[in-house]
């Protein structure tokens, strides 16, 4: 049994896929953001796939800022979170409808 | 501590059993994430799946992305999901007001997705794409110590936008309050 390089971006596309699912399936809003994450991290794991299939540390040097980006995203986000539920007393993105036409 | 990681990963058909164990939990985890109704049984297999995901990148010899995946991710931003659904305090029929209708509908896009990039996959085609991952380059510079090697780039040739970095979540912080603020 030899892992290639294409094993990893399969396993990246399975978990962005679940990703993408849970986004549009979920009314949860933390889950939806959850299921975000997920995505974000099927997008790490092919950054780290090349840069060890190029030896370089560029890759990985991205990973590090996606993470850290990632966790200022999460924070606003969930203080997004907390003003809608304040104003409105859900988060089921169903019930977010002030917008529509 | 990294070598014995790379010795064990290289005996015996290691990096292939590790590989698929750390895969599996990964996206078995992250499956049940997305099938849980209960958001706090949500946040508890998204934390399984990324210390799965954390495995996979050892396999891939990124022992620091490992340690901060499980650190950052794991620790402090899955607490912080975990702290907000405890804060909104979501009665029981809220969540069960939270069913799955559209399923038929996310799960053919997402089947269509995946498909579509394991097609292109198994199109590219490179000669480091043809070897597997044990042939490829060693990085000498990453078998002693990673963080070192990591850390060197980050503070000479990424340096800006490291510091960047460090105002975006300044500004994070200052929106997150101003946010959760009661009266703006």
């Amino acid at each position: 049994m030899e892992i290639h390089i294409a094993h990893y971006l399969i396993v990246a596309g399975i978990l962005f896929s679940i990703g993408l699912v849970g986004v549009v399936v979920r009314r949860n809003a933390i889950v939806v953001l959850m299921c975000l994450e997920l995505m974000l991290n099927a997008a790490n794991l092919v950054f780290v796939a090349f840069a060890r299939m190029h030896g370089n540390m560029q890759g990985r040097i991205f990973v590090f800022f996606a993470i850290t980006v990632a966790a200022a995203e999460a924070a606003v986000m969930l203080a997004i979170i907390i003003a809608v539920y304040r104003q409105r007393e859900t988060v089921n993105t169903d019930d977010m409808d002030i917008m529509q036409g | 501590m990294e070598p014995i990681f790379h010795d064990l990963l290289a005996a015996g058909g290691g990096h292939a059993v590790a590989f698929y164990a750390c895969s599996a939990v990964t996206i078995a985890a992250a499956i049940l994430m997305v099938m849980k109704k209960n958001p706090v049984a949500s946040v508890m297999w998204l934390v399984l799946s990324f210390i799965g995901l954390a495995g996979i990148y050892v396999t891939l010899q990124s022992y620091f992305i490992a340690v901060i995946q499980v650190l950052v991710y794991a620790g402090a931003i899955m607490v912080l999901f975990l702290f907000v659904i405890m804060l909104l305090n979501l009665r029981r029929e809220d969540i069960a007001k939270m069913e799955l209708p559209k399923v038929p509908f996310a799960g053919v896009i997402a089947a269509i997705l995946f498909f579509v990039s394991v097609f292109l996959v198994i199109k590219a085609s490179t000669p480091a794409f043809e070897k597997p991952v044990d042939a490829l380059l060693g990085e000498p510079a990453l078998a002693g110590d990673s963080v070192r090697a990591i850390g060197i780039p980050l503070f000479s040739q990424w340096l800006l936008p490291f510091e960047i970095t460090s105002v975006l979540l300044l500004a994070a912080i200052v929106g997150a309050v101003a946010l959760t603020k009661k009266k703006l």
